[in-house]
């Protein structure tokens, strides 16, 4: 049982100590009656995983990927090609296959690619990537529903709690993910303020 | 565990661990050491081999991912790109002490499968994962747009 703090009026608020490698249930945030609030929170918890480096290196702002927690330049100087899997002769699958391959230290995944130029998150804050992920202009048409299921069950989106060896996986579970991401849909979508 | 191969045309039957790299089956196994170990870890591109025509580094990945997928080496290597980048390899003298020009051999070859007449970019974008120690750099971009010329012929 997580502990649960007052806030200054007196009504429970979050529980304050979670581990670095988790997230806080959903339940957890049923204590903030306002639904804008709610959904502010929920996103907060979630961007514990979308601001995590396994998903912001291949959400780079420019052409190249960045790797490690350290968010170093990929190595090879890798370019996200015309479709985000990579320049002709050099294709992501060059090194990357179906499955993390530990014996080489390189992960996987059977459509190992980048997040399209519009996804960009690296080097924005977390209000903006909110705002920009909710933007069908730039998140490939996807309406709050195809959203959702996108980071609940998307299997690349799933690779960063199975990263391989040598790699720390990002926080909770995707199912975990996947619900604060629902329920912050469903209390309205709201972003955190600028 | 017995695994059966298509390597430059014919069937091999390997007997290898499931997760040992195709790396290492191609040269201790079936003897195919053109393709040549530099990193281990896929950033030096000197084990590239085709899978199915597209250029792979075989330290990473497993004989056991291999299925059915055809794999060309740069022992089998043929074709009119083939053919241009040898003689414009030759012609140019690129290799200085050789070691990693069959991965540069093979991801040439694969640019220009994909791109007919490949720019400077576009070359630096195919051949970046391609280290050569010896620095043979201008020479392979060079023969590169030699052989694309060729092929124009």
């Amino acid at each position: 049982m997580l502990p649960v703090l007052e806030d200054t009026k007196g009504q429970q608020a979050l529980p304050s100590v979670v581990a670095a490698n988790a997230l806080r249930p959903v339940t957890a945030f049923a204590v903030i009656a306002d639904d804008r609030a709610r959904a502010i929170a929920l996103f907060q918890e979630a961007g514990k995983v979308i601001a995590h480096p396994l998903c912001m290196n291949c959400h780079p702002a420019g052409d190249s990927p960045t790797q490690t927690e350290r968010m170093q330049p990929h190595l090879p100087l890798v370019v996200r090609g015309a479709d985000g899997h990579g320049a002709p002769g050099m294709m992501c699958a060059t090194c990357h296959h179906a499955a993390n391959y530990d014996i080489a230290g390189v992960p996987g995944h059977a459509d190992w690619h980048l997040a399209p130029q519009s996804m960009g998150w690296q080097g924005r804050s977390l209000p903006q990537i909110c705002e920009q992920i909710k933007d069908r202009a730039r998140n490939g048409g996807r309406d709050m529903a195809a959203l959702v299921q996108h980071m609940a069950e998307d299997s690349l989106v799933g690779w960063a709690w199975s990263p391989g060896a040598g790699r720390a996986p990002a926080p909770g579970t995707q199912a975990e993910f996947g619900a604060l991401v629902r329920a912050w849909a469903a209390a309205g979508g709201d972003c955190p303020p600028p | 565990m017995a695994f059966q191969l298509k390597v430059n045309g014919q069937a091999h039957a390997v007997d290898a661990a499931d997760d040992t790299p195709l790396l290492w089956v191609l040269r201790g196994n079936l003897g195919l050491t053109g393709t040549k170990f530099g990193c281990g870890i896929a950033q030096c591109g000197a084990c590239t081999v085709f899978l199915d025509g597209k250029p792979l580094r075989s330290c990473s990945l497993p004989v056991a991912a291999v299925g059915e997928a055809e794999i060309t080496t740069i022992e089998g290597l043929s074709g009119r790109e083939s053919e241009a980048v040898q003689r414009a390899w030759v012609a140019r003298d690129v290799p200085q002490c050789g070691y990693c020009q069959s991965g540069q051999v093979m991801s040439a070859v694969a640019l220009l499968k994909a791109i007919k007449k490949p720019s400077d970019r576009d070359i630096d974008r195919a051949m970046n994962g391609n280290l050569c120690r010896c620095a043979t750099y201008v020479r392979i971009r060079a023969a590169i747009h030699d052989a694309a010329r060729a092929l124009e012929g």
